[in-house]
C-alpha cells in the first residue's frame, strides 16, 4: 500500500504539525519507504497470538489516596512560555 | 589518571592522591579544549560541577564515601537534572532548565558523583547516528569523519575521547549498545523495569531503558549498582530485591552455554565485523564455554514491528510538547490550534516529525488493528523466540551492529537504511531483555562490538561473561590517538 498526499496532510493535522506542500511531498516519499518496510509484517499469520503491549506483565500498583506531592507550581511555571497569576496563558478560545 | 577505571579512580580519591575538585577540573579542562572537535557535550557548567565536587570532597573527608563518590560522569541530555539545561537534543527543549531531578540523577547525586555535563544525542533519542540532534552531529573519536552511533552518541564519544570516565545512556532500540559498539565501549541495557524512567524524557515508554556506558564491564557493574532500584514514581519500575551487579564478575566461564542464533550469522553483516565476532566466540571457547546453535525465527520482523510500536508510543508521548507548559513556543500564530501546529512544526526536527506522523497514522481509526495490534502480536512471537532459545543456552552472542561506524551523511537522507543499522539490537528491546555491547577488535581502525543478550534479570551474569573476556583481551583498553 502507499499513502496519498491527502493522507499525509490529514495525519499532520491530527498530530498538530503544520506542514507545507513541499514538506508533505518529501514526507510522503519517506513514509512510503518506511511503510514498505513495515508491510513485511503483514504476511505473518498471527491469529491466536496474544498482543504484547509491555515487556513485563504488570498490574498497576495501587496506593493510598493521600496527597504525597508538595506544591511546586512556581518552579514548574518558571519554565512556561507565558503565565499569569499561576495560570498558563494561551490564545483566547471562547469569545 | 584519565585512563583509569572507576574503581582505580575511587582508590585514588580515597588515598587523597587527587581530590574530586582536581579530578573534575582535569576533565573540564579537557572538555573545554577538545569538545569542539567532537561535539559530545551540549551543556557544560563548570561552576555547578565544581560545587558538586566540593560536596563529594567533604563526603570523602568525613569518611562517608561510597564506591563512586567524587567521580565525575557525563549524563545523557535525556535525563532531567535540576538547574541544568535538559534539551533532549531538540530545539523544542532548547531553553528548558529542568526544575527537578530524574531518579537516575538523584541516585547519582546521592552517591556523590559529579555531573560533568549533558551529552549530545539524537533528537528525543530518535536516531542511530546522532545526526538528528538540533545541536549538530557528534564526531566519532576513532575517525572524526564518522558518526559515533546513536542515539547515545554524545555519551559514547565523550567516554571514547577521554572527556569523561563513564556516562549514562538510554536504549529504546539499541541506543546504548550501538554507539558503545561504534566507539569501542562497554554498554549495558538492563532488563526493562530495572532502572527508573522517572525524569527520563519518554520516547517509547514500553521500550525505553537507561543504562551505563563505560570502558569495562566492571565499571558498568559499579554504575548499574547506583542506577538500578525500585522507584514508586515510575509505574513500570520493578520492585525486586537490591542486587550487587558486581557479585559474579570473577566467576569462571567453564560450562557456559553460548547460543548462536543463525539469524545473526547469515547475510547482512559486514564480513570484517563477522570475523571479529567469530574470533571473540573462539576466545570464549578457550575460556571453557560451549556454543550451541539456536534460532530466533521471527527476528527479521523486529525492525518492521518496532517501527510501528515505537512511533505509536512516541506520537502519544510527544503530544505534550505543545508550547503551553514548557519549551519552545512559535513567535507568531493566529489561534490556539495554529499555536500548537506552528510550535510543533518549528520546534521538532524532521526525523521526530516523521515518527510522530507514522505513529499517528498507525493509531488512527481503521488502521489500528492492521498495524498496531499486528505489531504487538509479532512482538509476542519475538519474545517467545527468546524464551525458547534460553531453554538451550545461558547467553546469546552475535554482532551489535552490522557495520562499523559509517560516514557522517552516508545514511542521513535514507531513513530505512538508518533503521536497519539496529537490526541486531531492536528485538532485545521488544522482548524487554538485558543486552550488552563489548569491544571485540577493529576493522579498518574502527571498533567492533560483540553483543551479549541474557535472559530476564541476568545482568550480573552478562557482566561476568563480559568481564572474563576483558581479563584475557585488551580491546576495551585501546584509545583513539590524538586526544592530548
Amino acid at each position: 500500500m502507499s499513502l496519498t498526499l491527502e493522507q499525509v496532510r490529514r495525519v499532520a493535522q491530527l498530530a498538530r504539525i503544520d506542514i507545507s506542500d513541499a514538506e508533505a511531498e518529501s514526507t510522503l516519499g519517506h513514509l512510503n519507504g518506511i511503510f514498505s518496510l513495515i508491510e513485511e509484517m503483514q504476511a505473518v499469520d498471527t491469529r491466536g497470538v496474544e498482543p504484547m503491549a509491555h515487556a513485563q506483565d504488570l498490574a498497576q500498583r495501587l496506593r493510598v489516596d493521600e496527597v504525597t506531592e508538595v506544591n511546586r507550581r512556581d518552579a514548574y511555571q518558571a519554565v512556561a512560555p507565558e503565565t499569569e497569576a499561576g495560570l498558563y496563558l494561551v490564545p483566547k478560545v471562547i469569545e | 589518571m584519565i585512563t583509569r577505571s572507576l574503581s582505580a579512580l575511587a582508590r585514588a580519591l580515597a588515598a587523597r592522591e587527587i581530590s574530586s575538585v582536581e579530578l573534575t577540573g582535569l576533565y573540564l579542562e579537557r572538555i573545554a579544549r577538545l569538545n569542539p572537535k567532537f561535539n559530545a557535550y551540549i551543556s557544560v557548567d563548570a561552576e555547578k560541577s565544581l560545587a558538586q565536587a566540593r560536596v563529594a570532597d567533604d563526603m570523602l573527608a568525613a569518611g562517608q564515601a561510597g564506591p563512586l563518590t567524587g567521580i565525575p560522569l557525563a549524563q545523557k541530555d535525556i535525563f532531567c537534572a535540576k538547574g541544568w539545561l535538559t534539551t533532549c537534543g531538540s530545539k523544542m527543549l532548547g531553553n528548558f532548565v529542568s526544575p527537578y531531578d530524574a531518579t537516575v540523577i538523584e541516585r547519582f547525586n546521592a552517591a556523590g558523583t559529579v555531573i560533568l555535563g549533558k551529552t549530545n544525542m539524537d533528537e528525543f533519542a530518535m536516531g542511530s547516528s546522532n545526526e538528528t540532534s538540533h545541536f549538530g552531529a557528534v564526531r566519532n573519536p576513532w575517525n572524526t569523519e564518522c558518526v559515533p552511533g546513536g542515539s547515545s552518541g554524545g555519551s559514547a564519544a565523550a567516554v571514547a575521547a577521554l572527556l569523561a570516565p563513564a556516562a549514562t545512556g538510554t536504549d529504546t532500540g539499541g541506543s546504548i549498545r550501538q554507539p558503545a559498539s561504534m566507539c569501542g565501549l562497554t554498554g549495558l541495557k538492563p532488563t526493562y523495569g530495572v532502572v527508573s524512567r522517572y525524569g527520563m524524557n519518554a520516547f517509547a515508554s514500553s521500550l525505553d531503558q537507561g543504562g551505563p556506558m563505560a570502558r569495562s564491564a566492571e565499571d558498568c557493574a559499579l554504575l548499574l549498582n547506583t542506577m538500578a532500584g525500585f522507584d514508586e514514581r515510575d509505574s513500570t519500575s520493578l520492585d525486586r530485591p537490591v542486587e550487587n551487579y558486581a557479585r559474579d564478575l570473577e566467576k569462571p566461564l567453564a560450562g557456559l552455554k553460548i547460543g548462536l542464533p543463525r539469524e545473526f550469522f547469515g547475510e547482512g553483516c559486514d564480513a570484517g565485523v563477522m570475523q571479529r565476532v567469530e574470533e571473540a566466540i573462539a576466545e570464549y571457547r578457550k575460556l571453557g564455554a560451549e556454543t550451541v546453535a539456536v534460532s530466533l525465527p521471527n527476528m527479521k520482523l523486529a525492525v518492521p514491528a518496532y517501527y510501528v510500536i515505537a512511533p505509536a508510543e512516541a506520537s502519544s508521548n510527544l503530544s505534550r510538547f505543545d508550547g503551553v507548559r514548557y519549551g519552545y513556543r512559535a513567535p507568531e500564530y493566529a489561534d490556539l490550534n495554529d499555536m500548537y501546529s506552528k510550535t510543533r512544526a518549528q520546534g521538532l526536527g524532521e526525523e521526530v516529525k516523521r515518527r510522530i506522523l507514522i505513529g499517528t497514522y498507525v493509531l488512527s481509526h481503521g488502521y489500528y488493528d492492521a498495524y498496531y495490534l499486528q505489531a504487538q502480536r509479532i512482538r509476542r512471537l519475538i519474545a517467545n523466540d527468546f524464551v525458547e532459545a534460553f531453554k538451550q543456552c545461558d547467553v546469546i552472542m552475535g554482532p551489535t551492529s552490522p557495520t562499523t561506524a559509517f560516514r557522517i551523511g552516508e545514511k542521513a537522507s535514507d531513513p530505512v537504511q538508518m533503521y536497519l543499522s539496529d537490526i541486531y539490537t531492536i528485538a532485545v528491546n521488544l522482548a524487554g531483555l538485558p543486552g550488552m555491547a563489548v569491544p571485540a577488535g577493529f576493522v579498518g581502525g574502527l571498533p567492533v562490538g560483540l553483543q551479549l543478550i541474557g535472559n530476564y534479570f541476568s545482568e550480573a551474569r552478562l557482566l561476568n561473561v563480559a568481564h572474563r573476556y576483558q581479563q584475557v583481551t585488551d580491546w576495551h583498553l585501546q584509545h583513539p590517538s590524538g586526544l592530548d
